[in-house]
């Protein structure tokens, strides 16, 4: 068998091509930079709505009657009126300071945070960012430490509104 | 004046490692940050914003994601139809979950509507998601870090 033997005794440099190498990497840098989008963080708010009639069954006692909150709709969709249990509400602010005061600090299983639920009644032509901003303020806020403080997790829709309606 | 002379015949070596690693680094901090969940979103789509709408820990398990316009029309998958056209392909999904052993109302409909859409359409959407049997809903918000 043939072995090669180094020639020169080791002092040679031995040059790797570099170029390919960077072509490939500016490449790359490139593409990533190009494709780079700044994209916000999404959430979600979940609710559960099963096609069941909204009467049906007996109700339970110790489980309160939803809390109607009722979004009216004026000119071009903007918010008009907003109303908790028939008592006006002037902002979010007000809305969610009803809810505190219904729900209260009580947090844990059978609390009346975890059994309350909401009853959201919107007209048709409402436009949709209001109906998260109410969801906002009945879910929760935001306190001083930056933590979610949670309020009603149960939240539900009332049976649509005509479009004739508004 | 003393000139230096140059000598002819060599090699000029730039030192290359300083910008091979600067670009690596570069590479590695864009890989990083690429966003893959682009199929989820729909350029028509401005979502409202929400204080509270964070990220979920976890992904869900069943999703299926609806966009809804601002003209009223709902986009799944590649497809915009109307809110009345909406049931063939909810059945479709039903039978992508039957084939896997799962009912409907373990699937979580992912209600991604414009902020300025109507609200009695977003109402439509999901009671036409409710008569194909599918109960759980999350309805989707941009997260508003402005406001915090």
């Amino acid at each position: 068998m043939k072995v090669r033997h180094n020639k020169g005794g080791g002092d040679d440099k031995i040059e790797l091509q570099m170029t390919p190498m960077i072509d490939i990497v500016f490449q790359l840098l490139v593409f990533f930079i190009m494709t780079f989008k700044i994209v916000s963080q999404e959430g979600d708010f979940n609710i559960k709505m099963p096609l069941a009639a909204p009467a049906a069954g007996a109700p339970d006692d110790l489980q309160l009657p939803p809390m109607k909150v009722r979004l009216r709709a004026g000119g071009g969709g903007v918010l008009a009126g907003m109303s908790l249990n028939d008592k006006g509400v002037g902002t979010m602010e007000a809305l969610r300071l009803e809810i505190i005061g219904v729900v209260g600090d009580d947090r844990g299983p059978g609390s009346i945070q975890e059994t309350a639920e909401v009853e959201l009644d919107c007209d048709y032509g409402l436009r949709y960012e209001h109906v998260i901003q109410a969801i906002t303020a009945v879910s929760g806020y935001i306190d001083d430490t930056g933590n979610v403080v949670k309020l009603v997790e149960k939240i539900k829709f009332a049976p649509p509104r005509q479009a004739s309606g508004e | 004046m003393r000139v230096a002379k140059k000598k002819s015949g060599g090699i000029l070596e730039g030192d290359l490692t300083p910008m091979i690693d600067m670009t690596f680094q570069l590479i590695a901090f864009f890989m990083v940050l690429i966003n893959f969940s682009q199929s989820e979103q729909n350029e028509k789509i401005q979502l409202p914003d929400s204080q509270l709408a964070k990220p979920p820990e976890g992904p869900l398990e069943f999703p299926i994601t609806i966009h809804l316009t601002t003209e009223g029309t709902a986009i799944i998958g590649s497809s915009e139809v109307p809110i009345a056209a909406l049931s063939p392909f909810l059945v479709k999904e039903k039978q992508v979950l039957a084939s896997q052993g799962k009912g409907a109302n373990e699937a979580t409909v992912i209600v991604r509507a414009h902020k300025d859409a109507q609200t009695g359409r977003v109402q439509e959407l999901i009671q036409k998601c409710q008569e194909n049997d599918f109960e759980k809903f999350a309805l989707r918000a941009k997260e508003d870090v402005g406001n915090n």
